[in-house]
């Protein structure tokens, strides 16, 4: 029954499902207990937990993680090392925080468009900004929708 | 209303996961190892193109690699696991009825609906997921799955076509299934074409006007389906939902043959422990462990011993401790000293929900007090990657472990192993 294409995805996948796989479940909690007296007055509030992936991400699939390397963009913020969330779904506008192919490697940039040209933006006067042509092969891979700084 | 199957296929699939987070490799010719390295199981265009075959021995080609700077990568499975996890996510935002058929592919049933084209919706399909997750796909309609297959293959056979071809509105559809071999037909394996050859059969369009009482009695029921398939009938329907999977399976080769019970001891005990976080991720428990040994089939010189033992456990369970004491004492049954054995494997069977299980009084304490021990070990694992905390019983060295000498890194599944964005410098 098995064909190749089953074969080849090898014994360390045995399987492919489409489970929605998610790193918490919120429960409404009963913190309330039975109580004779007053009612708590936290009761009406105990009904969600947070959950920072409902904050951070808004397209699962499409989202990605990113480390920075280097200081490039400390003017906006971030930092060497820190982590971006990075949603490929979204279009790019002008003035979003981009993840940009470069030569060949993965860059952050903001991206700054007019009317003629788009260019791709350093926050750091040591750094020059570049023109988006089709020699330099640039192209926009993800835009970056948050910045995680741990100290 | 009529429907049509689309098959959504991710091109040179694992290739395209090695090159999302290096663009640098687009446009070169890249290859990707089968477990331990042993032979070529991906190619890029560019590769295919300087005549690497699928499945061909590594070893035989590395010295050809090297010199035509063919980049080569060791199989990464974390990493084309979760992209495929995300492909098929995106099929299923924009579609109700998708059956997930491997790791690359997926069927689509489609409504023909007079308010939009289909190829426009394959265009679609496409675009969404090449912009979403990065991965290239091509997508191939027809009015049953065996005719999107073939759909599928034209489309990325011809650029011309951008990856999307629909043979239901193909004007000759027959000249298509000319052209297409018998052994490239859905089902249709290397004996079967043997057969089909012998009675004059050579390519799809051969098998489809044939007669279908005749093929049965060649090659049975899958052999008329198959013409069936090819006229247009829909034998082979959508399967939406694999409930809960039938089983889970963890082996490997090793890199060179072992031979004691302590090695093969502890090669068993990291199977199950990949195996047994597997069951927890998704909610399961096993009820059945097997163990399976082997020596290598391909070395008639040596004396050969293959055997496999199981057991029902006492109740169904996803704890690693109880599963690695009991797969212990099955390996330790089935072995035999003085050969030297080169794979060894575990499966997990009578797979059913966790909170579903059938209580045992006697039994299930144990699990209990390790639940939250079990949690604890697979959110480590999950953090700082795989076999940070193991069980001793699955070893330190590690004598029998994969060769994976050209991995690249855990991108989407580790913390520590992110792909990085650099500071451009601008060249020249």
């Amino acid at each position: 029954m098995l064909d190749d294409k089953r074969l080849r995805t090898d014994a360390t996948i045995s399987g492919v499902y489409g489970v929605d796989r998610k790193t918490w479940i919120s429960l409404p909690i009963f913190v309330g207990g039975v109580s004779a007296g007053f009612p708590s007055p936290a009761e009406d509030y105990t009904d969600q937990k947070l959950d920072l992936n409902e904050l951070l991400i808004k397209n699962q699939a499409a989202t990605f993680f990113v480390r920075v390397d280097g200081d490039s963009m400390i003017n906006a913020g971030i930092h060497h090392d820190d982590i971006l969330v990075v949603d490929r779904s979204r279009q790019a506008v002008s003035s979003d925080i981009v993840i940009a192919v470069l030569d060949g490697e993965l860059t952050v940039k903001r991206l700054v468009r007019d009317a003629h040209c788009g260019r791709l933006v350093a926050e750091n006067p040591d750094y020059p900004s570049i023109e988006i042509s089709k020699e330099n092969g640039c192209e926009i891979w993800g835009v970056v929708t948050s910045v995680v700084h741990q100290f | 209303m009529s429907v049509v199957f689309a098959l959504v296929d991710c091109n040179n699939f694992y290739v395209s996961c090695e090159r999302l987070f290096k663009p640098d490799l687009r446009g070169r010719p890249v290859v990707v190892l089968s477990n331990n390295d042993g032979c070529i199981i991906a190619r890029s265009n560019e590769a295919k193109k300087l005549g690497i075959g699928m499945g061909e021995p590594f070893f035989k080609k590395k010295a050809f690699l090297q010199q035509q700077g063919v980049q080569v990568f060791s199989s990464n499975y974390a990493l084309y696991g979760d992209l495929s996890h995300r492909v098929m996510s995106i099929l299923q935002q924009l579609e109700p009825e998708v059956e997930i058929y491997s790791i690359d592919e997926a069927f689509i049933r489609l409504p023909v609906q007079h308010d939009r084209t289909m190829t426009e919706c394959a265009l679609n399909l496409k675009e969404r997921v090449g912009r979403c997750v990065g991965i290239p796909v091509s997508v191939g309609m027809g009015r049953t799955k065996t005719l999107a297959k073939i759909a599928t293959s034209v489309a990325k056979e011809y650029p011309g076509y951008q990856g999307v071809f629909d043979l239901e509105r193909c004007p000759d559809q027959e000249a298509v299934l000319a052209t297409v071999k018998v052994n490239k037909v859905w089902g249709i394996g290397g004996r079967s074409t043997k057969k089909l050859n012998r009675q004059g059969v050579f390519t799809a369009l051969d098998l489809k006007n044939s007669d279908g009482r005749r093929i049965r009695t060649v090659l049975g029921l899958p052999g008329l389906r198959a013409v069936m398939e090819l006229r247009g009938e829909s034998c082979i329907h959508l399967e939406q939902c694999p409930s809960a999977r039938k089983s889970i399976v963890s082996s490997r080769s090793f890199r060179k043959p072992i031979t004691s019970l302590q090695d093969l001891k502890e090669a068993v005990s990291s199977y199950i422990s990949i195996a047994a976080s597997k069951l927890r991720d998704q909610g399961l428990a096993a009820a059945n462990l097997h163990v399976f040994l082997s020596t290598s089939r391909f070395r008639t010189d040596i004396p050969q011993f293959s055997g496999s033992r199981m057991i029902t456990l006492p109740q169904a369970t996803s704890c690693t401790p109880t599963l690695i004491k009991a797969g212990l004492r099955e390996l330790t049954a089935l072995y035999k000293p003085g050969y030297p054995y080169n794979k060894a494997g575990i499966m997990f069977t009578g797979l059913s929900h966790a909170t579903m299980q059938q209580q045992n009084l006697f039994i299930s304490a144990g699990d209990i007090r390790n639940k939250p021990l079990m949690e604890a070990l697979d959110r480590i694992n999950d953090y700082w990657g795989r076999d940070t905390l193991r069980y001793g019983s699955s070893g330190l060295a590690r004598e029998w472990s994969m060769k994976q000498v050209w991995k690249s890194p855990a991108y989407t599944t580790s913390w520590t192993e992110l792909p990085m964005v650099g500071t451009h410098q601008v060249k020249g």
